[in-house]
């Protein structure tokens, strides 16, 4: 139930490894010494108050910003660096990006396309897939997000919810390794939460590597299949989903829990008869 | 009065090629200063402060020299330092740079409006450099801007009665020849106006109708 993923996958070479990633917005340190490494198959969820880092942490990931210092791998390759030192060119970042899907707060879809030309776009234009089979696959995805119905309209006609699911198949349209998601229901009205968290518990089932910051947590206890807790810009705890709700092991997450989580979030911070500190 | 008019109805043909050729420079004046102020708005974005600044600093001479000016100087100046162009090559180069230099301004605030997640998407489904912004950035622009464009256009057209002193053969300069050969200003110049008019009002029929196609897509 706390994990999608069996262990005995992970002795493979993780699919992305962070290692002591820094960085600054002038003397606003964002992100400090962040290390840990997701494998195939995992969906990690980044959670952490407002302003602790974790979406500046998602866009360094495929470089959208750049990070001060650490090092960032995809299937073993560091990416944004070449083996020579030196910062990549905009043709090998983009080489890169292809490989990792991004999912965004504000669903980012393109609004001059129509919902199946977004999903279409990059794999056509950046990857150089044929058309016609791109087309197919693009088709399929929709379905399986169930907007078939939907293929020929423009973004702007859809709700937000819609927007999100095309959001989700435009990713995966790219066949990514990694997919990574931007608070992907913040922007959602409430009843509109539900059947993008479905798409996403989907995928987690399906085997879909995935890192996603999130406040829902109800979905990061259900499909993560590990924690990463982020406070200040640092790695406060990583653990369970199970471990990390019931029984956290710092006070700053214990705090959190209690804010964020609701009944659970109480219980655990031990304002409940009964539960332990 | 109205055997005035009858006159400008006899001298009809003079008319004509004037209109026509003020709907060619102003056709070919909009297209060439759109697709090089398209060029230039990047640069006007760019991170690089050489580009920025170089870019910035032709937008900003253009924009504060008057028109007739600037046309005078492209005809009449431009060959003390060897270059020669006639009224018509001269009257496109001094249409097109004057304005190219208001497309770009236009697009770069339009640029400046659009929201940021659109464009990161962009980057972070490998797009870069041209192709970015042309598939990604410059579709949603033209569509936001058409009306301030569609503006420009009209600014074109008036503009290019200006050319009329480099003789160049316009509608204003039709008219022109109309009164003097027939001394007969107030009918020869209300036609004129008459067809600017009508002139405008096809651009604005143009941009309502890309205000339609931006208006499904917003």
């Amino acid at each position: 139930m706390n994990s999608s993923a069996p262990s005995s996958r992970h002795d493979a070479r993780p699919v992305l490894t962070l290692s002591h990633v820094s960085k600054s917005f002038g003397s606003l340190l964002v992100l400090d010494d962040v290390s840990f490494r997701v494998h195939r198959g995992e969906t990690i969820c980044l959670l952490g108050p407002s302003g602790s880092g974790k979406s500046t942490l998602l866009r360094c990931i495929n470089w959208l910003e750049r990070p001060d210092s650490g090092e960032i791998q995809l299937g073993g390759v560091r990416i944004g660096i070449t083996t020579g030192g030196l910062v990549m060119t905009d043709r090998d970042l983009s080489r890169v990006r292809t490989r990792i899907g991004m999912v965004f707060q504000h669903f980012a879809l393109w609004p001059h396309m129509t919902v199946l030309q977004n999903v279409m776009e990059a794999p056509v234009q950046v990857q150089k897939r044929p058309r016609a089979a791109v087309r197919d696959e693009a088709e399929a995805l929709l379905a399986k997000v169930g907007l078939s119905d939907k293929q020929d309209v423009f973004p702007a006609k859809l709700s937000g919810g819609q927007k999100q699911r095309v959001g989700i198949a435009r990713a995966l349209a790219m066949r990514p390794e990694l997919l990574l998601f931007d608070e992907p229901t913040s922007a959602l009205d409430p009843e509109l939460v539900g059947e993008v968290l479905a798409v996403m518990r989907e995928l987690a089932l399906d085997g879909m590597t995935m890192v996603v910051v999130t406040h829902e947590m109800a979905f990061a206890r259900e499909a993560a299949s590990r924690i990463v807790f982020l406070d200040r810009g640092r790695v406060v705890e990583t653990a369970t989903p199970n471990a990390f709700f019931t029984a956290p092991a710092s006070d700053r997450a214990r705090q959190f829990l209690l804010r964020y989580a609701g009944n659970d979030g109480r219980r655990v911070a031990g304002l409940e008869a009964g539960s332990p500190t | 009065m109205i055997r005035d008019f009858l006159v400008v109805w006899r001298e009809r043909g003079l008319l004509i090629d004037g209109l026509e050729n003020t709907i060619v420079l102003s056709l070919v004046a909009t297209t060439a200063a759109l697709s090089l102020g398209a060029l230039l708005c990047p640069m006007l974005m760019s991170a690089r402060a050489s580009a920025r600044l170089a870019a910035a600093a032709f937008v900003d001479a253009m924009r504060c020299i008057p028109f007739l000016l600037f046309a005078y100087i492209v005809y009449y100046g431009l060959p003390s330092l060897g270059i020669n162009l006639d009224n018509w090559r001269a009257g496109l180069a001094a249409l097109t740079l004057y304005n190219t230099a208001y497309m770009a301004e236009i697009l770069r605030g339009a640029w400046a409006a659009q929201p940021r997640e659109p464009i990161d998407a962009g980057y972070a489904f490998g797009f870069t450099g041209l192709r970015h912004f042309r598939r990604i950035v410059l579709p949603p622009l033209l569509l936001s801007a058409a009306p301030v464009v569609g503006n420009q256009v009209i600014q074109i057209i008036k503009d290019s009665a200006f050319l009329t002193v480099i003789a160049l053969p316009e509608l204003t300069h039709a008219a022109s020849s109309i009164q003097s050969r027939h001394y007969i200003p107030f009918a020869a110049f209300i036609t004129a106006v008459l067809l600017y008019w009508m002139l405008c009002l096809t651009v604005e029929a143009c941009v309502a109708s890309i205000g339609r196609l931006a208006e499904a897509r917003r």
